[in-house]
């Protein structure tokens, strides 16, 4: 059990974090572009984890947490012309008050009703971001333009589309959410997360009041999904109707899977394999998803607890 | 002296069925109070009441003074209510020492140090006698140590009110005596409501004993009182003897 060994878990997230600095100097350029985009997606997974992993509740709409940080990041500077802090904050803000609105209302179900009103709620946001094209781009999307994504800071300014601009800006944001979800999962506020989804009947009788608990995480998780979203378009600078569908919503979760859910590291190594999956494959073969596919299969049938899941089983129990 | 708890007109309906039928009882601090009836009586539905966990169909329930009728189950344990299940419920995934730091780091959620949540866990594994066993994982408990943990939990809520369902269901006699004993510890500090079925436990135990029948209370008294009942003797036994 994670009693002890603070020290252990943090030397741990910051090796990996050294790691990723290091590889940003050694990485070819199409591995270094991949990896930027992989943190900023893993941060995406992370927050799906929060939710999915720590209180155990199934989310299928989770694209329009990632959607709201997007295209409220995305048309902050596209339709108003707002600076690159100022258009991150509105994207991570719009995830915000989406998810209270959203864990206020679904949050009266459980289990697969839960699955089903998430779901709805996300195909909603979907639409109706085709619904106004005028503003959205509807299926087309939008692009941000390249001079509006530059960062000025007094006399410096940072050119997000500078591959390593991008590639530290990613990691800085994956760093910070990778900590921050550390320090919630070994506080006590993550202790009474983990109690609910062992055990929810038994937590209310403790006088833990789990609707609250439970509303939190969904506000905490649909921020950091924002943050994902609101990152993806200032750095990579398109802002997709695509990334509000469904798919969006069952990635997160298979990345988690296949990482290990309830790991804080898990979300990085699912989001991490899965790219490398399919980079591998799509080199033989057109019919790359199949083997994708396979590769699942497999995994949920010989590691169901995912990769990090296993290892924490059989060998490394302290890993957080 | 003011009951610690009163309920007046309590009655639950599901459906047609009156579980508990207009029920008006009073728990006065320091008391070990038994309920016992046959099953289906109405025993666990009025206790689930008392604690938050169904709502009354009528009725109202005072605690030590206050109207807690409509009050959600988590304030009312934060008021000290604190109820064990009839059916284990733990968290079989964790260590016995985290089930029962859950309910510590609540009770001293104002300023707690790591080391005041150590030592009220271990101080409530003590008392239960769980204390070697606190880094197990809870689900690999035999099945008495988990009624005993049960009630660490419940006792490390620092509770008013311990409301126990059914704690010796399942025990070894030896288990039993070793209860009893831990029963009477924590009467010295809290108010203790037991529905059990176990006879000679609640006439070792009970102060009172109260009796329900039907969704109502038959009769209510002493042990020796209730022994004597020609009424309850009917209800247990079909006839009078």
């Amino acid at each position: 059990m994670s009693e002890a060994s603070p020290a252990k878990a943090y030397a741990l997230h910051l090796g990996v974090i050294a790691l990723l600095f290091a590889l940003s100097f050694v990485l070819p350029e199409y591995y270094h572009g991949l990896l930027a985009r992989i943190m900023v997606l893993a941060v995406f997974a992370m927050g799906y984890n929060m939710l999915f992993g720590y209180v155990g509740l199934l989310s299928l709409g989770h694209a329009m947490f990632f959607g709201a940080g997007l295209y409220g990041a995305g048309l902050a500077i596209i339709q108003l012309g707002w600076g690159v802090p100022l258009a991150f904050l509105v994207g991570i803000a719009c995830g915000a008050v989406l998810a209270l609105v959203i864990g206020l209302l679904a949050l009266r179900t459980t289990g697969v009703a839960f699955m089903i009103v998430t779901m709805m709620f996300a195909q909603v946001f979907s639409l109706l971001i085709l619904y106004f094209a005028t503003w959205t781009g509807g299926d087309q999307g939008q692009v941000v333009p390249q001079p509006a994504r530059v960062l000025n800071l007094g006399a410096t300014s940072l050119d997000l589309t500078d591959p390593t601009v991008r590639y530290m800006s990613a990691l800085l944001l994956f760093s910070l959410v990778l900590l921050v979800t550390l320090a919630i999962v070994r506080s006590r506020y993550g202790r009474v997360l983990v109690a609910i989804r062992e055990n929810e009947e038994r937590t209310k009788m403790l006088g833990y009041d789990t609707f609250s608990n439970k509303l939190m995480a969904v506000v905490v998780s649909g921020t950091i999904c924002a943050a994902s979203g609101a990152a993806y378009a200032l750095l990579f600078g398109y802002v997709g109707s695509s990334f509000a569908s469904v798919q969006y919503s069952i990635l997160p979760l298979l990345w988690v899977l296949l990482g290990g859910a309830a790991t804080t590291l898990g979300p990085l190594i699912g989001t991490v394999f899965m790219y490398y999956v399919i980079d591998v494959s799509s080199g033989y073969t057109s019919a790359y998803l199949l083997i994708v596919g396979i590769a699942l299969i497999l995994l949920v049938l010989f590691f169901p607890k995912g990769i990090l899941g296993t290892i924490r089983q059989r060998w490394l129990g302290w890993l957080p | 002296m003011t009951p610690l708890l009163a309920t007046k007109g309590l009655s639950r309906h599901f459906g047609g069925l009156r579980a508990v039928d207009n029920v008006d009882f009073t728990l006065m601090p320091g008391e070990i109070r038994a309920v016992i009836g046959p099953n289906g009586a109405g025993k666990t539905t009025f206790v689930s009441m008392v604690s938050g966990r169904i709502q009354p169909s009528s009725g109202a329930i005072v605690f030590d003074g206050a109207d807690i009728t409509g009050m959600p189950a988590y304030v009312r344990v934060r008021q000290g209510i604190a109820y064990t299940f009839q059916i284990t419920s733990i968290y079989a995934n964790l260590s016995v020492y985290a089930n029962v730091a859950l309910p510590v780091q609540l009770t001293l959620r104002h300023g707690p140090s790591k080391s005041a949540i150590q030592a009220a866990v271990m101080t409530a594994l003590e008392r239960t006698g769980l204390a070697d066993r606190a880094h197990m994982p809870a689900g690999q408990l035999s099945y008495g140590h988990q009624r005993l943990l049960e009630v660490a939990m419940g006792l490390a809520l620092k509770p008013r009110l311990l409301i126990l369902d059914e704690p010796t269901q399942g025990l070894a006699d030896s288990e039993i005596d070793n209860f009893i004993v831990l029963v009477r510890d924590i009467a010295s500090s809290a108010t203790v409501l037991l529905i059990e079925h176990n006879m000679p436990v609640v006439m070792q135990l009970a102060d009172r004993i109260t009796v329900f029948n039907a969704g109502r209370i038959l009769a209510e008294g002493t042990p020796e009182a209730i022994r004597e009942n020609a009424a309850v003797q009917q209800a247990y036994l079909g006839t009078a003897p």
